[in-house]
This record gives structure tokens, C-alpha cells and sequence, in this order.
């Protein structure tokens, strides 16, 4: 199935090639959790802090290991920042 | 002496300048800077005074730890009646003015009365000077400290002046310091503008000697900056990427507003980030961002060092700003970007080197910009008002011609220098001011994130994030994670926000170590500086006390619980679409409760025994 991908700041560099600044559409396998998809761009638990899919938070642990994403999701990936 | 001990008191009225001894009972209850100079308000200025009177006083205060070795401690607070507000204001700056002043034996200065003539104060250590500033007036602020340092001829003088809009009677106007950093809201530059004082420049050569237990600071302030360095947001998040990094984020969770509140989520969002800044441009290959930069004595380095594309339309023609200067940090970049419509990031960032060079807060000029964009929008203004400018959302052409216009004094100037408030009263339209107590919103959404809301309304000077950034732990989760659309555990968290900045504000130190420090991190670094108990326990204490005392000052200016609300807009239109579709803020909900956890009878007032309990 094919989802997107955004990843900001310092994970820009996980992204695969590609035009846009931070968004790829990927393919990936059926019903992949959020977790594993995180592993799979090399992202670690530590850089992966503000996880949002279309939007909304998901927390690390379990609420990630359990997250399956389905066809179209959006998956937006932050390290840890502030501001104000 | 992490105190001086010493405050010099000029009459401007008299052109006198007094040396006192700083009141250490009062220092032992409110700290220094914020706490300590609000008090020094409360006890002599009326607060029912015009804040552009001779009655108003001004107050340029640092904390104890301001010029000590501790990381970030080189803030200085300008504290004064507001005229954008009527309420206290308190606006923060960091820089190398702050620890200069102190470096010259000062813990703070208070300004009285007003000069006949336009004036600037010399301080070299205990000489101390009012001198003529009639060359400068007309001057921008950059002028002001290129003209001072010119005649002075020391180049480790430190500037703080105001700009043109000042002198003007834009009402957000700043006071630089160090020409790029601005204490900036609530428009305490217009007050030293009122006094006809244009600048104060100071050169010390004392020192910081005499902490309370020297062995202590060292070892306090050492492990203070291992935390900062260790921490990932501190440590790397905020000196690669900025407070700017926050822009993709709030627009991500549906927290970003966009023309003038209208909508939520902005389109161009990306375009204006702070990844967008390190991109190299075409015309130069050079990117945005020339390099980080830091206050004094910060181990953290946030600030933004920038340049505008040399062949953009806004300076292909004035290669003065063609060189390096202080770039967009996020609220400036959503005030003068999304909440405009604006997403050219070059037109941003010579905007934003406009209200550097002039003095203005830019988070009240766009917002400001943005309502009168609506009314242009809506047809209640026309060209015939703006002096010829299509002042429509998203036009960088239009933002810019009328950002100079506003600089020089043009026909739209004293409209727009009144703030959304008074604008959008005058047009007929009041509910188009996106402000709380007359004070524009920073650039968070209260309906995507409710507790920053309840932030907003109660904050003592009018609309402001940095009055208590629940942002931190609503959005980035620090220290911990709440939800954005909850309201339970809101007054809470929010009342702990306050009273813990009120201290930070107090001390001489960066809000921004919050971002890794709490409390068990500065209380000790205090301590060790200050004689007296500052205990974790009492450091809150007197947050808490230094909050209540600000709203007591409010509280005698005439303001009443009907003022801690937010914008109709933000509590009955429904975010339109995004992950908080829907939304609104939840203000009635959380207020109540908030008065309960403060203390408060349930109208808002501060009822005697809470008083006590805090000893004021
Ligand atoms: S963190 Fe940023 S704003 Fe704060 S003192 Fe350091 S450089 Fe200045």
C-alpha cells in the first residue's frame, strides 16, 4: 500500500530521494505498524519524539507498536525541538 | 554580589541621576528584574496613571544572575505601565545590554518624570549622564547606536534605544538592545519615547564579584550547562534549527492560525520554516540562514543570523540591507507570514530587519497588519486609507511597501501604529482584533490547543506565549505530554507555567532553559548566587507572589475578570478543516477552575487570605 512520509529538522536526511522538501509518497508493506516503519527508515526511538499520523499524536511504546497504518495515511516525523 | 545592592533613579523632569540602595526586604520577596521591578511599580506609580504620562514610570532591571557565569544569564526586563494594554508590562530582551548594566555596578534604573528635550543617559560604571539626543531624534534605533558609538568611540558600549515608530506614538513599539534584540511587547519603547529619552548607553568595568557561596555557583551553574548540552532540544534542536523549527510543527497539529485567525493551517507554512531558511537560494547559492548566534554567557545559541536574497524585489536596490542581520524567529515569522498570508520568506526577513532597525514588536505589527488586511479584504478600508497600497493577504508587494510606509511615517502609519484594538474599533469592526486586554496574539491557535487559550486570557500583559508556554508540554511535550484538546488538568498546568516563568523572569536567566531545566536545575544556581532561602519550594513561592502582584497592579488599573477572555472568533467559529476540524476554544470550561487553583473568589479577585498566604 502506498502511504506518505514527512520527515522534518534532522530526519530530512532519512528521506529517500526525491523532489519535494520533506514529503514522499512510499509504498509499503500491508497493514506495517507505525513502530516498524519508524525502524525501517532508520529512525531511532530517540529522534522519533513528536510522531503524528494525519495529525494527530502517537505516543511512543505501545501505542505505536500497535498503530497499524492503512492505505493513504499521512506520517509526520519530528526529533526533539522548541521553540516560542 | 549577585545583587549590585545599588539602583540609580534619574528624574527626567529635573535631569537629575541618584544612586539608592536597592530594597533587599523586597528583594528577598520578588528576586530582581520582573518580580523586583513590578514591585518597585506597584509601590510608585499609580496604577490608574496615563501610561504616556510623566506620571508613568520606566524601569531597566536585571536579575541576579544577569552577568554571572550561569548559562543564558545576560537578560535585562523593561518594566512600565503598557500603552498598548493599560496593564503592567514587563518585556524581556537578552543580548549584552543586561550584563553591561550590571557589569557597571547597577541592578536596575528607574526613569521618572520626562526630559524636555530628547535626552540619552551615558553610564561608564558610576559616572553617570544625561546628555542631549536632539542629533539622534528622527534617527532609527540602529542609527541611534551607530551615532553613540561613533561619539564614544568604545566599541564594548552596549545601546539600548527605540527606533522611529516610537517617537511616532506607534503604541508596540520596542526597545532595542544591541540593535538586533528587542524588548518588544506591550509597547514600553512609546513610553521611553514619552520621556523623550532616546537611548541608554552603558559601559561597565566591574565585574560580578562576591556571589553568596562562589563554590557552590561553580558547581551549580556547571551542571546546569551539562543538562543544557546534554538535552536534545537544547543541545541540538534549538542552535541548528531555531524557535523556527516550530513552524512545520504547529501547522502539522492543526495549531497554526493563519490571515488574521481567519482560518487555521497555512498553505505557505513550509516555504517560511526554518528548514526553508537552510536551503541555499538560487540567485547566490547562499542560504537564508548565515549562522546561529547566542546572548551573552548562553550555552544554548537559538538567535538566527540572516541575509535577504541581494535580488529579491525588497533590497535589490538598498544594498544596506544586503548584509547579515538579525533573522525571523517563529512568532515573528507567524505574525509576519501566515497570519499576512505572506510566504516569501525574503520579504519576511526584510520586514523583520525593518522592525529591528525601527523598533517595533513585530508580533503586534503583523497581527495588526493582518486585521487591517481583513478590513481591506472586507472592504471597510480602501486604498484611500492605506495610502495607495492593495492590502490584501498574501501579497509580499503590498507588505512590504507598507512595512516602509509605516517606518516613514506614511499615511496608514498612525492607523496602523494603534494596534488591531483601536483599529478595528475605529473601522467599526472590533471583532476583527485578534487580541486579549488590547494585546495581540503569538502563534498558537487556542481553538486547535485549549490550554494556551487559557494562557492567553489571563497572562497579565495582554495576549503572550512566554507568560506561561503550556505550548511545551500541550504540543513537544516537555516535560510531559498533555492533549491538545483537553481541558482537564489545564488551569493547572497552566497557573504552574506562569508562576514557574515569573521566576525565570526574575532571575536573569533565558526562558528557553526550560526546555531542559526545571526547577530542581535553577533553584540551586540561585541559592548558591543570593543570600536568603531559595529552596525549589520558595522559588515557586515567589513566582506565585510576583503573579499575583501583577494582577493586583491590573486589578487597580480597573481591570476585572470581564477582561481574561479571548475573541469571540476563537470561541464560536469552528476551525474549518485539519486535524482540529471543528474546535473551538473551550475557555468557559477551564477559567473557573483556574481562579479555584489560584486562590481566587470566583470574579477573579484575590481575596485577603490568599494574600497572606503570599505575603502581600
Ligand atoms: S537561548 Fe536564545 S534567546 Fe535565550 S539567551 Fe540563548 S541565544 Fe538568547
Amino acid at each position: 500500500m502506498n502511504i506518505n512520509i514527512e520527515f522534518y529538522a534532522s530526519l530530512m536526511k532519512y528521506l529517500p530521494p526525491g523532489k519535494s522538501r520533506f514529503r514522499r509518497e512510499v509504498s509499503v508493506e500491508d497493514d506495517i505498524t507505525l513502530s516498524r516503519l519508524i525502524t525501517q527508515f532508520h529512525i531511532s526511538e530517540a529522534e522519533a519524539h513528536l510522531v503524528l499520523v494525519n495529525g494527530h499524536f502517537v505516543n511512543c511504546g505501545e501505542d505505536r507498536d500497535q498503530r497499524k497504518l492503512v492505505e493513504g495515511d499521512t506520517i509526520s516525523i519530528w526529533p526533539p525541538v522548541a521553540g516560542g | 554580589m549577585s545583587w549590585t545592592r545599588k539602583i540609580l533613579r534619574v528624574n527626567l523632569s529635573k535631569g537629575s541621576c541618584t544612586s539608592e540602595p536597592l530594597n533587599m526586604e523586597w528583594a528577598k520577596l520578588y528576586l530582581g528584574q520582573r518580580g523586583l521591578a513590578s514591585k518597585y511599580l506597584s509601590e510608585e506609580v499609580d496604577p490608574a496613571c496615563d501610561p504616556l504620562g510623566p506620571d508613568n514610570k520606566l524601569i531597566m532591571a536585571t536579575g541576579p544572575l544577569t552577568g554571572t557565569m550561569a548559562s543564558t544569564a545576560g537578560r535585562y526586563s523593561v518594566i512600565t505601565k503598557g500603552p498598548l494594554t493599560g496593564a503592567i508590562a514587563c518585556s524581556n530582551s537578552g543580548g549584552f545590554f543586561g550584563a553591561e548594566l550590571k557589569f557597571a555596578g547597577w541592578d536596575m534604573i528607574i526613569f521618572e518624570g520626562k526630559s524636555d528635550k530628547p535626552v540619552y543617559l551615558l553610564i561608564q560604571d558610576d559616572n553617570v549622564e544625561l546628555k542631549s539626543a536632539e542629533h539622534m531624534w528622527g534617527k532609527t534605533a540602529w542609527e541611534a547606536d551607530d551615532i553613540i558609538h561613533a561619539t564614544h568611540q568604545d566599541p564594548q558600549m552596549r545601546v539600548a534605544c527605540i527606533g522611529r515608530t516610537a517617537e511616532n506614538g506607534c503604541l508596540y513599539a520596542a526597545v532595542m538592545n544591541d540593535k538586533h534584540r528587542a524588548a518588544g511587547r506591550s509597547g514600553v519603547g512609546t513610553v521611553m519615547a514619552s520621556k523623550n529619552l532616546k537611548a541608554v548607553a552603558v559601559r561597565g568595568t566591574q565585574g560580578i564579584g562576591n556571589v553568596d557561596d562562589a563554590e557552590a555557583f561553580m558547581s551549580a551553574t556547571g551542571d546546569g550547562k551539562a543538562v543544557l548540552a546534554e538535552n536534545a532540544v537544547t543541545g541540538q534542536g534549538l542552535p541548528a534549527y531555531g524557535t523556527q523549527v516550530l513552524m512545520n510543527v504547529i501547522n502539522g497539529v492543526g495549531g497554526l492560525p493563519a490571515r488574521n485567525m481567519r482560518d487555521v493551517g497555512f498553505e505557505g507554512a513550509e516555504n517560511i520554516s526554518a528548514e526553508a531558511m537552510a536551503e541555499p537560494r538560487k540567485s547566490d547559492g547562499k542560504p537564508n540562514l548565515t549562522t546561529n548566534g547566542a546572548c551573552f554567557g548562553c550555552t544554548i545559541a537559538c538567535g538566527r543570523i540572516s541575509t535577504v536574497d541581494p535580488t529579491h524585489f525588497s533590497v535589490k536596490d538598498k544594498p544596506q540591507y544586503q548584509g547579515n542581520s538579525g533573522g525571523l524567529e517563529y512568532e515573528a515569522a507567524w505574525a509576519l507570514g501566515a497570519d499576512t498570508g505572506v510566504d516569501d520568506l525574503d520579504a519576511l526577513t526584510y520586514v523583520n530587519f525593518l522592525c529591528n532597525e525601527d523598533g517595533m514588536d513585530p508580533i503586534s505589527y503583523g497581527a495588526t497588519v493582518a486585521a487591517a488586511m481583513e478590513l481591506f479584504e472586507e472592504g471597510v478600508i480602501g486604498t484611500k486609507e492605506t495610502g495607495g497600497v492593495e492590502l490584501r493577504f498574501g501579497s509580499a508587494e503590498a507588505f512590504v511597501a507598507i512595512t516602509e510606509q509605516m517606518c516613514n511615517g506614511g499615511e496608514f502609519s498612525a492607523d496602523l501604529g494603534m494596534g488591531s484594538k483601536r483599529l478595528t474599533e475605529k473601522y467599526g469592526k472590533p471583532e476583527l482584533s485578534m487580541s486579549v486586554k488590547g494585546q495581540e496574539f503569538p502563534a498558537y491557535d487556542p481553538r486547535g490547543i485549549q490550554g494556551i487559550g487559557l494562557n492567553y486570557a489571563t497572562s497579565n500583559r495582554g495576549a503572550c506565549h512566554l507568560r506561561g508556554y503550556t505550548i511545551a508540554s500541550e504540543v513537544l511535550g516537555i516535560p510531559v505530554k498533555t492533549e491538545l484538546n483537553d481541558t482537564d488538568g489545564k488551569p493547572e498546568l497552566v497557573k504552574a507555567f506562569q508562576d514557574a516563568t515569573a521566576l525565570v523572569d526574575s532571575a536573569g536567566l533565558c526562558i528557553f532553559t526550560t526546555f531542559a531545566w526545571g526547577m530542581d536545575n535553577i533553584a540551586p544556581q540561585i541559592d548558591a548566587a543570593c543570600e536568603g532561602d531559595w529552596s525549589v519550594e520558595n522559588c515557586l513561592e515567589t513566582g506565585e507572589r510576583i503573579w499575583n502582584m501583577e494582577r493586583l497592579f491590573n486589578e487597580a488599573a480597573g481591570f476585572t475578570a470581564d477582561d481574561d477572555k479571548l475573541p469571540r472568533r476563537l470561541l464560536e467559529e469552528a476551525i474549518k478543516d485539519g486535524p482540529t476540524k471543528g474546535q473551538v476554544n473551550r475557555l468557559g470550561e477551564m477559567l473557573p477552575k483556574y481562579y479555584e487553583v489560584r486562590g481566587w473568589t470566583a470574579d477573579g479577585k484575590i481575596p485577603e487570605e490568599t494574600r497572606q498566604r503570599l505575603s502581600l
